[in-house]
C-alpha cells in the first residue's frame, strides 16, 4: 500500500523553493569559500584551507540533510 | 487540525488520472519523473534542481579537499637542490635574466643590484600573473599590464594593484657562480 504525504502539492511546493533558496545560497557562499582559499593558498598562506575544507564540508552536509528531508516528505 | 481528504482538496491539488487508472504512487519511476501534471512537473523540476545545487555543493568540497591534498603533499616535499643560474661577469649591474628553478617552474627573474649583489623573484606578477620588468632606476619592479610596482629590494608591493609581495628565490654566490637554492612564498 503506498504512503501518502503529510502535505499536499502546494505546500510541498512552498517548502521545495524555500529549500532551494536555501541551497542556492549555501552553495554561493561555498564557491565564495572555494575561491578565498584558492586566492590565500596561491599567496602563500596554507594555513587556511583545512578550515575552509571543513566549512564546505558542514555547508555540503547541511544541504545533502535538507535533500534527504525533500525526499521524505513524498 | 484538519485532516485532509480527497473531498476537501481544492481542483489545483487533484491529481490528474494516469493512462492506466492506477494510484500516483503507483506509477512506474519514469512516470513520476515526467508527470501529465503541470503542477506536479513544477514540483518535480524545483525538486531535480535542488538536487543539481546539492551536487554543485559536493563538487566545491571535492575543490576544498583538492586544495588541502595539493597543500599537504607540497609541504611535504623536499626542497629543490641548489642550481647554477647565471655566472657574476654574465650580468652588468643593473642587468637581469630569466631562469627557471626547479627547472620547468614558472619563470624567475634574476637582478644584479650591485657588484656583488643579486636579488631573485618570480617573474610573475602576483596580481594577474602578468610578468614584470625591472626598473632599476626606481629600485623598483614594474608590472607594465595594470601600473603594479614592487621593491626590487625586498619584493613588497609599493604601489598599484598587487597586494602580495613577489615569491623570492634565495641565493648564494660560489666562486664566480650565482646559485638557487629555494623559494621563499611571501607572507599575504
Amino acid at each position: 500500500m503506498s504512503r501518502r504525504s503529510r502535505f499536499v502539492r502546494s505546500q510541498r511546493m512552498t517548502i521545495v523553493n524555500g529549500m532551494l533558496a536555501f541551497v542556492v545560497i549555501v552553495a554561493v557562499l561555498q564557491l565564495w569559500l572555494l575561491t578565498a582559499s584558492v586566492n590565500a593558498y596561491l599567496g602563500g598562506d596554507d594555513t587556511i584551507v583545512l578550515p575552509a575544507a571543513l566549512a564546505s564540508l558542514a555547508c555540503f552536509g547541511l544541504n545533502a540533510g535538507l535533500l534527504r528531508y525533500l525526499y521524505r516528505l513524498e | 487540525m484538519t485532516r485532509l481528504t480527497a473531498d476537501s482538496l481544492a481542483d489545483s491539488e487533484r491529481p490528474v488520472a494516469s493512462p492506466d487508472g492506477r494510484a500516483a504512487d503507483d506509477q512506474p519511476k519514469w512516470r513520476r519523473d515526467f508527470p501529465i501534471d503541470s503542477g506536479q512537473d513544477d514540483y518535480v523540476s524545483r525538486r531535480e534542481l535542488v538536487k543539481f545545487m546539492v551536487l554543485t555543493s559536493g563538487a566545491f568540497v571535492a575543490g576544498q579537499v583538492w586544495l588541502l591534498v595539493k597543500s599537504v603533499f607540497e609541504g611535504s616535499a623536499a626542497a629543490p637542490p641548489a642550481m647554477a643560474i647565471a655566472s657574476v661577469d654574465e650580468l652588468p649591474v643593473g642587468g637581469a635574466k630569466t631562469f627557471e628553478f626547479p627547472a620547468g617552474s614558472p619563470p624567475r627573474l634574476l637582478v644584479r643590484t650591485g657588484p656583488a649583489s643579486f636579488v631573485a623573484y618570480d617573474q610573475q606578477c602576483t596580481h594577474l600573473l602578468c610578468p614584470v620588468v625591472p626598473a632599476f632606476e626606481q629600485n623598483r619592479l614594474h608590472c607594465p599590464c595594470h601600473n603594479g610596482w614592487f621593491d626590487l629590494a625586498t619584493g613588497q608591493p609599493v604601489a598599484g594593484p598587487p597586494r602580495r609581495p613577489l615569491p623570492r628565490v634565495t641565493l648564494e654566490l660560489r666562486g664566480g657562480t650565482v646559485y638557487a637554492t629555494g623559494v621563499e612564498l611571501g607572507e599575504s
